[in-house]
């Protein structure tokens, strides 16, 4: 046993060999089509193949590592991580804390949703939102009561069982979902403005990454690749570049 | 899994129950049930050393190991376990990366602190950035264990304290009249008496214990709550297995795993208890055997 514990404790401050230029990438691994669990078990979507083909154009290891939305920022600045590509907004709020990349997303708009029947229409009220979220930011200085979950999809779950009036998300993430509802859930009102664009977070003191994935996205910008990742996730009326 | 599991679309009835039950994600959810098990196998046992070792620490001759094990215990028994669990990762975390940057970069000067981040150079990280998956979720689950055993560890010491006082004065007067010294007194007539006294704390303790395993849910181990909840959540078909909101049948399975888990534990405790009675000046030795 002590044995054991002593070979763990000098395994733990050894030095070991030389290392690749391994980069880390942070995700929420619950924000379909951005980034999700597949049936597999294997992290899937927009922001994974746009990950993936960023860092081979970069030339980067890249490794994945799925974290909960909420300690999304502090677990990057306390290096468990190196970049978050989570269908984070760039917005001021969070500039101050992270540097942000060039967006891979145009500003999207933000939509209501609400159930269909005698509140179809809800914008205000009671209106779910997921936690840390430019929606919950803009929930939260309007007239209407927020309430907060920890993942988006427990936000429509508040929604379909009548604990919110409506859901304030991205319009990526709900059409899929008013879709499939068989007409139970609808779009409500007109869509808004609520934040940037889409990019990668970085932490302030990591420019040499910065540069590296900058390069990358404006690479696959010029060539169309990254316009064909987003009608393949989004749908032909996403927005594109 | 399956042979005709190859095309979900056309599937239904039991075909597509024993097809969506048997993806990879299920079997990542299978897996965290051994994980949570693996979790009470490991913690049980270091919480009682870490216990043992604290109550041991309270009644030594030595002020200072007194104070150190009475502190121990006193502290994490006065904060609340969720502060204490978010606290002692991390900061077990950032300790050891912390002297690892020391030791393997003295040639880089500077803080590790900037600002409100924590950096440490390449070579410092634990585990290494360019380690597979499953280091980093052994070492995630590692911290995890330890911060449990801790938690817990104080409070096993405090039953362990209370039994040793329990058992009666008389018998330690009748080792010392018999010529034992302090440690042949402790180890043939204290420790053998004071399971009686200390199985109902600490029973009581391992219940406790399980019903704490889905905290590992907020230390970022993927557990049975974590899958139960990314399981039970409605999906669109751009999965294979599209459906509804399902998360309470989900936890409805959760339910049944830790009741059964606490009902064998109860059945356990029961015949231990028997056992450490046997012959004992107490009322559980006189109960007539079933």
């Amino acid at each position: 046993m002590k044995k054991i514990f002593l070979s763990a404790v000098a395994a733990m401050f050894a030095a070991t060999g030389a290392f690749a230029d391994t980069v880390r990438l942070g995700t929420e691994g619950a924000y379909e089509p951005w980034n999700f669990v597949n049936d597999a078990g294997k992290l899937d979507g927009f922001e994974i193949q746009l990950g993936n083909e960023l860092c081979k154009r970069a030339g980067l290891t890249c490794k994945w590592v799925k974290n909960d939305w909420d300690s999304i920022i502090p677990n990057l600045k306390s290096g468990n991580y190196d970049a978050i590509i989570a269908g984070m907004s760039v917005t001021e709020e969070r500039q101050k804390v992270i540097d942000f990349t060039a967006e891979y997303y145009p500003a999207d708009p933000s939509s209501f949703v609400a159930l269909a029947g005698a509140n179809a229409s809800a914008t205000s009220g009671i209106i779910a939102a997921q936690t840390a979220t430019i929606h919950a930011g803009y929930i939260a200085s309007s007239n209407a009561t927020l309430v907060e979950f920890a993942t988006a999809e427990e936000t429509i779950a508040a929604v379909r069982n009548g604990e919110a009036d409506a859901v304030l998300a991205d319009s990526g993430y709900l059409k899929p979902i008013v879709e499939e509802s068989n007409g139970k859930l609808v779009f409500a009102g007109a869509s808004i403005q609520v934040g940037g664009g889409v990019g990668m977070g970085i932490r302030k003191s990591d420019s040499a990454l910065m540069t590296k994935l900058n390069t990358a996205i404006a690479s696959i910008k010029s060539d169309g690749t990254l316009n064909r990742m987003i009608v393949k996730w989004f749908g032909a009326d996403a927005p594109q570049f | 899994m399956f042979s005709y599991c190859a095309d979900p679309a056309t599937l239904d009835g039991l075909n597509w129950l024993t097809c969506y039950l048997t993806t990879g994600k299920h079997m990542a959810f299978y897996l965290s049930f051994i994980v949570v098990l693996a979790l009470l196998a490991l913690a049980a046992p270091a919480a009682l050393l870490f216990g043992f070792v604290g109550a041991l620490a309270c009644r030594s001759n030595i002020s200072l190991v007194r104070v150190l094990g009475q502190g121990y215990i006193t502290m994490i028994r006065g904060i609340p376990d969720i502060a204490f669990f978010l606290f002692v990762p991390v900061a077990l975390d950032q300790a050891f990366e912390f002297l690892r940057h020391k030791m393997l970069c003295s040639d880089i000067t500077g803080s590790v602190w900037r600002g409100d981040e924590f950096l440490v150079c390449e070579a410092a990280k634990l585990p290494l950035g360019s380690s597979p998956q499953w280091i980093h979720e052994i070492y995630g689950f590692s911290l995890a264990l330890l911060s449990f055993a801790f938690v817990f560890g104080a409070f096993a010491g405090n039953t362990l304290r209370g039994a040793m006082q329990a058992v009666p004065k008389s018998q330690l007067q009748a080792a010392a009249a018999f010529g034992m010294n302090r440690r042949q007194t402790f180890w043939r007539v204290l420790l053998p008496q004071m399971w009686v006294y200390a199985l109902p704390g600490l029973s009581n303790l391992w219940m406790i214990l399980v019903k704490a395993t889905p905290l590992l849910f907020l230390l970022g181990v993927e557990d049975v709550v974590y899958w139960a909840r990314e399981l039970g959540g409605s999906k669109t078909s751009a999965h294979a297995y599209p459906h509804g909101d399902w998360r309470l049948w989900y936890f409805l399975a959760l339910m049944v795993f830790y009741l059964s888990i606490t009902w064998l534990s109860e059945w356990f405790f029961k015949k231990l208890m028997k056992q450490f009675s046997y012959g004992q000046a107490t009322l559980g030795s006189l109960e007539i055997p079933e």
